[in-house]
């Protein structure tokens, strides 16, 4: 065969804490805030909200007509709520504490897991946090096959495949990472963020853009507001041993 | 394929030993040589040849493995690692290195490329427990459950509902790095990264295939929504959708002689009865400009004549029917994803494509054209057929991208299907063109020659990216002649006659030496 033999040779060379229930189907709107899972009883309190000043930038729309299942649960279009603005107020931004803890402090894990639910192929939460050991529930309320693959960088990552209603599956993360990135292939546009921490020190803002961090020591501390599109920005916080302080963050239409 | 030519080509043209007197690790040599030309000197996946594959080089930083004997998001075991690196990953561009490289050799680099990822500091990673696989998993019982739970898993969001990587979810698809890659063809079990053996499929449905969309099934099994010996029905179903055993391309394509009507199209039952022939495909690296990621692996190709006509029936797996709007997001992530040099990918889908080239004379004596459509000096004979306008041209062709459509009467008619993933296209033609002078006529009893070029619009593909095949032959086979049958059976009795009369004669011998010997009896 000379030719092949030619081909070849060319070829050669050349907020967290739980969120039960969550934004009821048919709305994908974020979760409202609540107060982290494991935060001591007492201490102090940083509270604040996150503003949006302007115009949002309009949310894709979600084409569903794929996944029969899930656009039945939908009367509207769903929007991928990726910028979540509601009277100027910014939702699912992870707000924790980046600094200022006392050195040598470690916090127990709670037992209590975090529940993410796949629910009209989406996730609610979209952004939540969990402290390293405590158990993330992974819950699939469509009766449509997901798949919920973490893609970190210091911890270890999964992919699991849950193919029907009903079906909980546990996981853990060994080390603080912020953010690990949660999706689905099966549906491309499902998208959710977790912000794992050493500490119980961090909240997500609800629809209203407001968060509450509980149970501080008193301190100066370095808070990081993180948003999966607009960025992070921080701010210095002192509060005084049970006392109250608060903290504002304002994003703009920025696209980093 | 393609990918392991580019590797085999950028490991012979890359001089990429970087003698250093003092390496801390014996594996850093032969890492460095062999390795670092794809996966990078500091393991980063971002060698010099790792922007013209897909999936990309691992990156060994990450601590991220498609197959591995660990559960998804565990590392895998040095067992899983040797395996890879002897063996290769079939369907990507990682080749086999147990020709290449020692036993030692393989365990130092295996060494060397785990201290890229800390990862690997920590304690050793178990295997999974996989058991055995239940029996009577070829039966079709077996089968038929398998193709049940297969359903009822929804493997078929991805890989299509016949396995050919044509489900909705296909063309979403990305790996972690964010870059598109392809849900496995199941039907085209050598092309499986980790293994066509049962055993290895249920591993890889058992593990996943970490950093792909790939998810694990363990889960499954411990909530009970299926049973293990379910999970191992799926992949004794799942190989079963391919071959048993991996087709050998042949230089020969025979094409039976059929009395009188040849197939009037794909669907025609006559073609179940005829062996395809399988003829691998390449991404065309050599005409600028070059395409490295090509859809198309394969064509199986069927031949029949009746004396006066011949048939050819083309069958091709492509996961979409170009142009096909759920593609468009696969199109641009592909433009992104390919090397930038050789001009831009097109940003609309173009139609799927595929050409067949015959030399313009048909003599034993003359010089085939050149392989790639031919050239000015000697032109080849080309018939070319596109989804869009599902029509079929034949003309001269001097070049790829260089075709002139003849103008006599068409020769050739077609009939073509696309179905789940797979097109079939049918060609016929008369042996006699209008125009001899033109197109190649043909005769019982001759070998054509015949070779192939395929094109997946959708994927960026066209006149000139697209797959190519080398030179292959289309065998018009002659009657069979009645000695055939004749002659072993008279030979058979021959031989027969001969032995009974050798064996009296030798008992007779027998007999009278017998009666000499005294001691005898």
């Amino acid at each position: 065969m000379r030719y092949p033999m030619i081909l070849s040779a060319v070829l050669v060379l050349v907020a967290c804490g739980k969120k039960e229930g969550g934004a009821p189907a048919g709305s994908p709107a974020a979760a409202p805030a609540a107060a982290p899972a494991a935060a001591p009883a007492g201490g102090a309190t940083i509270t604040g909200t996150v503003k949006f000043p302007g115009t949002a930038p309009a949310n894709p729309t979600i084409d569903m007509s794929e996944e029969a299942v899930c656009k039945a649960k939908y009367t509207s279009p769903p929007t991928d709520p990726v910028v979540e603005v509601k009277g100027g107020m910014l939702g699912n931004v992870f707000v924790y504490v980046k600094s200022g803890l006392p050195a040598g402090a470690t916090y127990p894990a709670p037992t209590t897991p975090v529940t993410i639910d796949q629910r009209g192929c989406l996730y609610h939460p979209r952004v939540f946090g969990v402290m390293v050991g405590q158990p993330v529930e992974i819950l699939n309320s469509d009766s449509v096959l997901h798949n919920i693959k973490a893609v970190p960088t210091a911890n270890r990552g999964f992919n699991i495949s849950q193919p029907s209603a009903g079906m909980k599956t546990t996981r853990t993360f060994a080390t603080q990472e912020v953010m690990v990135p949660l999706q689905c292939n099966v549906h491309g546009w499902m998208h959710a963020f977790v912000g794992v921490l050493s500490h119980p020190f961090f909240a997500a803002t609800g629809e209203d853009g407001s968060f509450t961090i509980k149970g501080l020591p008193a301190g100066t501390y370095e808070l990081e507001a993180w948003h999966e599109k607009l960025g992070t920005q921080t701010a210095t916080v002192t509060v005084a041993e049970n006392g109250t302080a608060t903290a504002g963050f304002t994003f703009g239409p920025k696209t980093p | 394929m393609t990918g392991r030519l580019t590797a085999l080509i950028l490991l012979s043209v890359c001089p990429a030993v970087r003698l250093s007197a003092q390496t801390a690790q014996p594996g850093k040599l032969t890492y460095d040589k062999w390795c670092a030309g794809c996966h990078g000197d500091t393991g980063k996946g971002d060698g010099y040849g790792a922007a013209f594959m897909l999936p990309r080089p691992r990156d060994f930083t990450l601590g991220v493995f498609q197959i591995r004997t660990t559960a998804s998001g565990e590392l895998p075991t040095d067992a899983d690692l040797f395996r890879v690196v002897e063996e290769g990953m079939p369907g990507t561009a990682m080749p086999a290195w147990k020709s290449r490289l020692s036993k030692q050799e393989q365990a130092d680099v295996i060494a060397y490329l785990k201290t890229f990822s800390q990862f690997f500091k920590g304690a050793a990673p178990k295997p999974l427990e996989f058991g055995k696989a239940p029996g009577g998993g070829g039966g079709p019982a077996g089968i038929a459950e398998g193709r049940e739970v297969f359903r009822k898993l929804e493997c078929f969001k991805c890989h299509g509902e016949a396995g050919r990587g044509d489900g909705k979810s296909a063309p979403s698809l990305k790996d972690d790095s964010g870059q598109p890659i392809r849900a496995a063809d199941l039907t085209h079990s050598w092309t499986f990264n980790g293994g066509a053996d049962v055993e290895q499929i249920y591993a890889r449905l058992r593990t996943g295939l970490d950093g792909t969309p790939m998810p694990s099934f363990s889960d499954v099994i411990a909530s009970k929504v299926i049973t293990e010996e379910q999970l191992w029905r799926v992949a004794q179903y799942v190989r079963s959708l391919s071959p048993a055993r991996t087709p050998e391309p042949r230089e020969v394509i025979p094409a039976a002689l059929v009395a009188g009507k040849l197939p009037s199209g794909p669907e025609d039952s006559l073609w179940a009865r005829v062996e395809p022939a399988y003829v691998p495909l390449v991404g065309q690296i050599i005409q600028k400009p070059r395409w490295f990621l090509p859809t198309v692996d394969g064509v199986w190709v069927r031949s029949v004549h009746n004396g006066s006509r011949i048939a050819l029936l083309l069958t091709w797996h492509d996961p979409s029917r170009s142009p096909d709007p759920a593609w468009d997001q696969w199109l641009g992530r592909i433009a992104q994803a390919a090397p930038g040099a050789d001009g831009p990918i097109p940003s609309t889908q173009g139609p799927d494509r595929m050409m067949v080239q015959f030399p313009r004379q048909v003599a034993e004596e003359s010089e085939w054209p050149y392989f790639l459509q031919g050239s000015a000096r000697r032109p080849a004979y080309l018939v070319r057929w596109s989804s869009d306008s599902d029509r079929v041209e034949e003309g001269v062709s001097t070049g790829l991208g260089r075709f002139a459509p003849g103008s006599g009467t068409p020769r050739w008619s077609h009939a073509a299907r696309f179905d789940k993933g797979e097109w079939q296209l049918q060609l016929t033609a008369a042996f006699v063109p209008s125009d001899t002078s033109a197109a190649p006529a043909f005769r019982t009893g001759e070998a054509i020659p015949i070779a192939f070029f395929a094109a997946d619009g959708s994927n960026g593909e066209g006149e000139v990216r697209g797959s190519i095949s080398a030179w292959y032959s289309v065998y018009l086979q002659t009657p069979t002649p009645v000695t055939v049958y004749v002659e072993p059976i008279l030979a058979g009795l021959l031989t027969a006659g001969l032995g009974v009369f050798a064996i009296i004669r030798a008992q007779r011998r027998g007999t009278r030496a017998g009666g000499a010997n005294p001691e005898g009896s």
